[in-house]
């Protein structure tokens, strides 16, 4: 069992759900309720990296860590040193990939939030933030939390882009993903065998949690 | 309370896209009712007044508050308006208590001050013992109490009601009634009440307001917009249906076909001027023997309904229907059918006569 790589998988996620929530927040809240021009592209945007092969946006993001690149070179003089083949850079990475798995279940909990309700929050007297606080975010709580595991899963379960621009360097870049990828390349089955089935059992318990909430939002006191 | 008691008064314009020709005002105690048909824009008043929709042009001043004024660039927010609003279909918070409902729209004060108001709130319209359930632990009559006590937790200027019976049942409208008609006693704030009940509205109305296609075509009281209709228009929208074509006479009398009716004023009117009459179903009465007595008009009965307490009874004179109601005892001694002649006595202070369109 390669405990460094899993812990590397652990941090991750969890860097990447607490990096993601906030910023998913905003994007689920505006494409539920804004109205604006493009919307439907930037929704197609976002769902992009579940269509999207792994390589070709591991390939995409190569390209823009590249120091040759504007983006890069500006990324470069933030963090010092490029970002291929570093913790970093596979966060960054990470936080892309993510963003359909985050925003997707919190904007469906924000568009089940009739309006009227929200209104009835202004008219009370709520400012913007405290609606948000007392009213938006309970009700959208279990879209919210299938998030984080989702997300959370999702990111354990993370190879081709992180096999792309991170490669596999020992605690820097070498998750539990590609650490079993490893141990078969190298014959070491019962190793990666132990791995995978963790990876198993915390994937299946964060799918559980999802679909638990799911039930209880359908025939709880908020739905449907 | 020791406020400033200040008037509402209410200007809006728009071509579209829901057209809007609005002018209304109403004084602090008094309670003014909007009717029209749905889509006449009632719901888009109350809306722009609490500042959640905003007309092309607008001018909105509760006292000496301007909370709208396109022209001058100023939009109060609602949440600056200090407005209650009463959903048409709640929309409570589903996830607090109806406690919390009323104490959510208390933000401003401290507790325990606060939790005791809410109590007292929930209290004032009857819902003791109910502050722990949540929404949908509520009948529709006890969710549409707890949203009265939440619109009037922010101790607001003006208390905005629309359509406050309609998503509850029969048997719970009465009693919710009442409630509306207790608040409109105690507060001293103008008090707007939507609505396409006509009865609601005269039962609880100081006032009338008529809408049509975003346009305010009579305000005043129950009775004079019941009686006395500015045009053919309103006395539809007033639920008349008794409207016949006549030609005005000399001196209080018009002609009907070959019908002479006296009528209680000709004034404003000329001799010989083509005019739309209205008599109320309440101002016609069977007329018994002499059938050349004054305002007596003869034709043939062609419905009988019972209706209860009452029985309504179509005369057919001419091509034209007269709907009037009488007594079901009344109705049961005559024996009345379908087909057999009848007389009534059309009362001159009920006909009011209205400019041709």
């Amino acid at each position: 069992m390669d405990w460094t790589a899993f812990s590397l998988s652990l941090q991750l996620a969890a860097w990447t759900v607490a990096l993601l929530l906030p910023i998913a927040i905003l994007i689920a809240r505006l494409l539920a309720w804004g109205r604006f021009r493009f919307k439907s592209l930037a929704e197609a945007l976002i769902m992009l990296p579940l269509v999207l092969p792994p390589t070709v946006l591991g390939f995409y993001l190569l390209v823009a860590f590249s120091p040759q690149s504007a983006f890069g070179s500006a990324l470069k003089s933030i963090f010092g040193a490029p970002l291929v083949f570093t913790f970093a850079g596979i966060l960054i990475a990470s936080l892309i990939i993510n963003l359909p798995f985050a925003v997707q279940p919190i904007q469906r909990a924000f568009e089940a939030i009739p309006l009227n309700v929200r209104e009835a929050a202004f008219v009370s007297g709520l400012s913007r933030w405290e609606t948000m606080r007392r009213m938006e975010l309970p009700l959208a709580w279990p879209g919210i939390v299938s998030a984080i595991a989702l997300t959370f899963a999702h990111t354990l379960g993370e190879f081709g882009v992180i096999l792309m621009i991170g490669g596999s360097i020992p605690g820097e870049t070498r998750v539990l993903s590609i650490s079993i990828y490893d141990s078969v390349q190298a014959f070491r089955t019962g190793q990666a065998g132990v791995m995978s089935a963790v990876l198993l059992a915390f994937s299946l318990t964060a799918i559980a949690i999802v679909h638990m909430l799911a039930r209880r939002q359908r025939t709880g006191p908020h739905g449907p | 309370m020791g406020r400033e008691q200040a008037p509402l008064s209410v200007a809006l314009k728009q071509a579209g896209p829901i057209p809007l020709d609005v002018a209304l005002d109403c004084r602090p105690g008094e309670l003014l009712a909007i009717i029209g048909p749905s889509g006449s824009g009632k719901t888009t008043v109350l809306r722009s007044i609490a500042g959640l929709y905003r007309p092309a042009w607008g001018r909105i001043l509760a006292g000496s508050e301007v909370w709208l004024d396109t022209e001058a660039g100023t939009d109060l927010s609602p949440q600056l308006r200090s407005v209650g609003l009463m959903f048409q279909d709640y929309a409570l918070f589903p996830h607090l208590s109806a406690l919390d409902n009323v104490r959510l729209a208390m933000l401003r004060s401290e507790e325990p001050a606060r939790s005791r108001h809410a109590a007292a709130l929930l209290g004032r319209v009857h819902l003791q013992g109910l502050e722990a359930r949540k929404p949908d632990q509520l009948s529709g009559g006890q969710k549409q109490r707890v949203a009265l006590a939440r619109a009037l937790a922010r101790d607001p200027k003006v208390l905005l009601l629309d359509e406050p019976f309609s998503a509850v049942d029969r048997m719970t409208r009465e009693p919710l009634k009442e409630e509306i008609a207790a608040v409109h006693r105690s507060l001293d704030i103008p008090m707007l009440l939507v609505t396409h009940d006509l009865e609601e509205a005269q039962a609880l109305a100081d006032r009338i307001c008529v809408l049509h296609a975003g346009k305010t075509l009579q305000i005043g009281a129950p009775d004079e917009v019941r009686l006395r209709p500015r045009s053919a228009l309103v006395a539809k929208l007033m639920g008349q249906t008794n409207l016949f074509r006549a030609t005005v006479d000399a001196d209080g009398r018009i002609r009907w076909g070959d019908r002479a009716l006296t009528v209680a004023s000709t004034s404003g009117f000329r001799a010989g001027q083509h005019v739309t009459c209205l008599i109320p179903p309440d101002f016609i009465a069977l007329a018994d023997g002499d059938t050349t007595a004054s305002n007596v008009v003869n034709g043939t009965l062609t419905g009988v309904a019972p209706l209860g307490e009452m029985t309504s009874l179509t005369l057919g004179v001419a091509d034209h229907q007269l709907r009037f109601k009488i007594g079901a005892r009344e109705a049961a001694a005559r024996n009345m059918h379908v087909g057999d002649a009848a007389s009534v006595q059309l009362d001159p202070e009920g006909l009011h006569l209205l400019r041709e369109a």
